[in-house]
């Protein structure tokens, strides 16, 4: 291997090399960062599903993607062929034969109401009562494969190998919101062992329903300013009351330098490095002091070689939860100091809300695009600062600036935390 | 892993199962010249057959009750048996320690709430179907901490808060698939030097009629009459589910001898795969996987079939034709078959059978060859039910390993 394509620990360099993504601003990269850099919000009024009694009838959901049958498994599996496809073709691959890894971040499933009701409904012999032991006499009397298959965590993963033509035991994965770069860690770290040349990372998510909103909001996790929908995700505000869920998914190729560079791929950026680190705090709450957090970023910059002042802008995690924003910001003051202040920091979830299982990946697909363009996308519905926690959220504008390092930040449920550190070029 | 990589240990096993509690427990039931009986529970999920839980005091690995009370069955069975295995390891409680601990689980779903589920049934029934009603019935029946409860990424969560294993966490998910690539990865990462000690494994709590639903709605459970794995013939074949907790710890061979632990084996291939299940193209996978097993009377098998009979099968002929003087278990037979969990069972029983040196004995002496001798390796497969093929292959580690 060529001096040039390692990096300063010997290391292959990762390079990216394709791009997809999907969320509700639209399907496909120039739709999305168009509507990004605008300034424009996908967040909008459920219409679904049946909304009555619910606290929270907003969302980020993506509507314009017929799938059949309307349930999140095939949204999240339409959705990830979508970005998945998109980037393999960035990437000038054949798309039927991307020939790499699969990491996909996909939300857990469950059997769906509407096939308990279903079978509930069903004609046989079985108890009367509403309950586990009719479904289970009548499923006997009607069993339904398909069914079956819809509720395998591993289901996505599958159709997306076969369809994608990628090579090997696809790995699916949970890190709750840090998913989708946990995802882009794994292909990181399998490239650079020398397993493979190319890796295909996915995060997906299309799990807006009425009991995973009622879920989530039993936790106080969800924003309720119903009436302004576009309003509603205002990361780093002062009147923000948690976040929107939302629906889409990112797709990045990663590919060691040294193979992009032979085949004459463009090489689209390159993920410097990760850090993760995990909190034994509580179930949904970040340990007081941020060490956890600290100890990520830190972890990120350090993989990747980095300094701080190395970094020209930070992608948010930025949910709009109080917690959350609170937490990130007095955790990156902690590693970046006084720079803090003056390092643009923006949150796309101010537009697409917060897309879960796919954040991660879909966030690190618009800081390739930042640095790409030299242009950060803003923080929208900044109009009320906190004043707790003063950053330069590129409020409500796009900015322009050259961008030559990103520091992204993903923070799970769960504890579960990781950092990506992402380049406009290789850095031998 | 390559020429230059890293040994990748196992230095402390946690299993739990119908037979018992801890990897000792398990090998002194197999170490009595006959196969145990299965523990089987035949009259609460009749028609099927489920390996439940053996009585577990929760508290003995999760001391604090409010960390009990955030948990179901699911979540609690994989903290246990985390927890039973960090301490076989003899890592210290000390968080400096643990939080230099890396972390791979692999996970399905927590339970859910029965009891709402039939409450909003029934409420649908009457309200012809009602989207209003669901939503009233799930928002004021539902507990709040029933969600964290059923996230799959939160018993990884729980582990970190009850046995403080912070230095990464990841849950992979999707049936057997997930443990194979659980395994395959820590040891990957741990032989690349991107790692030096993880926490790696599963938990399948079978007892769960939200779980038996979905199964029989695949047609794929045993019924009617049980026989061990490799008995079973369509149509009456299928799975007979089994509650296990199972987590191991694999360490770098330099960083076990630095705190100078005893190990049980040693994983010379872990490799996953999957494809299309026609017989020849599921041959040609699992012939390319187990290439490299030693082919003499020195290896064991632990096959993890799942008692579906096409690809299990599938499986013995190639075991037959390319390994035929093995002698093969189905662990199934004993354990149930536990998806995530089935895959890391299998090494567990395979690397504590190696370090004792066991003969084990035949668990259906009608399908199952004796074993003339102790095993020098061994080679834990698992076919997944639908999808997902994986291999481990595993060598004794010499004296310190046969202290254990």
């Amino acid at each position: 291997m060529s001096e040039s394509t390692t990096d300063f620990r010997g290391r292959p360099i990762v390079a990216v090399t394709g791009l997809g993504v999907v969320s509700s601003l639209g399907e496909g990269v120039e739709a999305n960062w168009s509507s990004l850099t605008a300034g424009r919000s996908g967040i909008h009024r459920i219409n679904r599903f049946p909304i009555d009694n619910l606290r929270t009838t907003i969302a980020g959901t993506v509507d314009f993607i017929e799938v059949e049958p309307s349930i999140s498994v095939s949204r999240s599996h339409a959705m990830a062929r979508s970005a998945g496809t998109e980037a393999i073709r960035m990437a000038g691959l054949d798309a039927s034969d991307f020939g790499g890894r699969l990491f996909l971040a996909a939300p857990p499933v469950e059997l769906e109401w509407a096939d308990r009701f279903a079978l509930d409904a069903a004609d046989g012999d079985a108890p009367a009562d509403a309950g586990y032991d009719r479904l289970i006499e009548l499923a006997r009397q009607h069993p339904s494969p398909a069914t079956y298959d819809n509720t395998r965590f591993g289901r996505i993963s599958e159709l997306l190998a076969d369809e994608l033509g990628v090579r090997g035991l696809p790995v699916t994965l949970s890190t709750a919101c840090a998913s989708g770069a946990t995802a882009i860690q794994l292909g990181v770290e399998a490239i650079r062992r020398g397993e493979c040349e190319r890796a295909l990372a996915i995060g997906t998510d299309g799990s807006v329903t009425a009991e995973a909103l009622i879920r989530f909001s039993l936790l106080s996790a969800l924003s309720t300013h119903n009436d302004m929908p576009e309003k509603a995700s205002k990361p780093f505000s002062g009147d923000r009351d948690g976040f929107v869920m939302a629906e889409g998914a990112g797709a990045l190729v990663l590919e060691s330098l040294e193979s992009a560079k032979a085949r004459g791929a463009t090489i689209l950026g390159v993920i410097h490095g990760c850090g993760e680190k995990a909190d034994d705090f509580h179930r949904t709450r970040s340990k007081p002091d941020g060490s956890p957090i600290i100890a990520t970023i830190r972890a990120g910059l350090a993989d990747a070689g980095l300094e701080p002042s190395d970094i020209d802008y930070i992608n948010a995690h930025g949910t709009s939860t109080p917690e959350n924003d609170r937490m990130e910001a007095t955790s990156l003051e902690a590693v970046f100091g006084e720079a803090l202040r003056s390092t643009p920091i923006s949150s796309n979830k101010s537009m697409i809300g917060h897309t879960l299982t796919a954040a991660g990946a879909i966030e690190a697909v618009f800081s390739i695009l930042t640095m790409r363009d030299g242009l950060m996308p803003p923080t929208i519905n900044y109009d009320n600062p906190d004043p707790a926690i003063p950053l330069d959220t590129v409020p409500n504008a796009a900015r322009r600036g050259e961008v030559r390092a990103v520091l992204s930040n993903s923070f799970g449920f769960g504890g579960q935390n990781v950092c990506l550190v992402l380049g406009r070029e290789p850095r031998p | 892993m390559t020429d230059t990589a890293r040994d990748v240990l196992i230095t402390g096993i946690g299993l739990v199962s119908s037979l018992g509690e801890g990897i000792a427990a398990h090998l002194d039931l197999l170490e009595r010249g006959s196969a145990p009986q299965p523990v089987i529970e035949s009259e609460r999920f009749a028609p099927y057959f489920v390996h439940p839980l053996p009585p577990i005091d929760w508290s003995t690995q999760i001391p604090k009750k409010g960390d009990q009370r955030q948990m179901e069955t699911w979540q609690k069975l994989g903290t246990y048996a985390a927890g039973l295995a960090l301490t076989d390891a003899g890592i210290p409680t000390d968080e400096s320690v643990r939080s230099g601990v890396d972390m791979i689980v692999a996970a399905g779903g927590g339970e859910r709430d029965t009891a709402v589920d039939a409450l909003v049934m029934e409420r649908a029934r009457q309200s012809g179907g009602s989207g209003a009603v669901m939503n009233e019935t799930l928002a004021n029946e539902l507990r709040p901490t029933l969600f964290l409860a059923q996230l799959s990424n939160l018993l990884a969560g729980n582990i970190s808060i009850v046995h403080k294993v912070t230095g990464s966490s990841r849950t992979f998910m999707g049936e057997e698939g997930a443990g194979i690539s659980a395994v395959s990865v820590a040891a990957a990462r741990i032989a690349a030097g991107q790692s030096d000690i993880c926490l790696v494994g599963a938990a399948f709590a079978a007892e769960r009629k939200d779980l038996i639903l979905n199964y029989e709605m695949g047609g794929l459970l045993l019924r009617s009459d049980w026989r061990s794995v490799f008995a079973r013939r369509a149509p009456a074949d299928g799975l007979a589910i089994g509650s296990v907790g199972v987590f191991l710890v694999l360490e770098s061979a330099e960083h076990a001898a630095a705190r100078s632990a005893p190990a049980y084996a040693k994983l010379t291939r872990v490799a996953g795969d999957r494809g299309p299940r026609r017989g020849e193209a599921l041959a040609a996978r699992l012939d390319d996987l187990i290439k490299g097993a030693p082919a003499d009377d020195g290896l064991l098998v632990l096959s993890g079939a799942s008692g579906i009979e096409a690809p299990t099968a599938v499986e013995r002929q190639v075991l037959a034709n390319t390994l035929p003087q093995a002698p093969v278990r189905a662990y199934g037979s004993l354990l149930g078959h536990s998806f995530e969990a089935q895959f890391p069972a299998g090494i567990a029983l395979a690397a504590a059978t190696l370090a004792r040196g066991t003969r084990l004995p035949a668990f259906d002496s009608g399908e199952e060859s004796p074993a003339l001798q102790p095993a020098r390796a061994a080679l834990v497969t698992t076919v997944g039910h639908l999808q997902a093929e994986g291999v481990c292959l595993l060598e004794p580690v010499g004296p310190a390993g046969e202290t254990r």
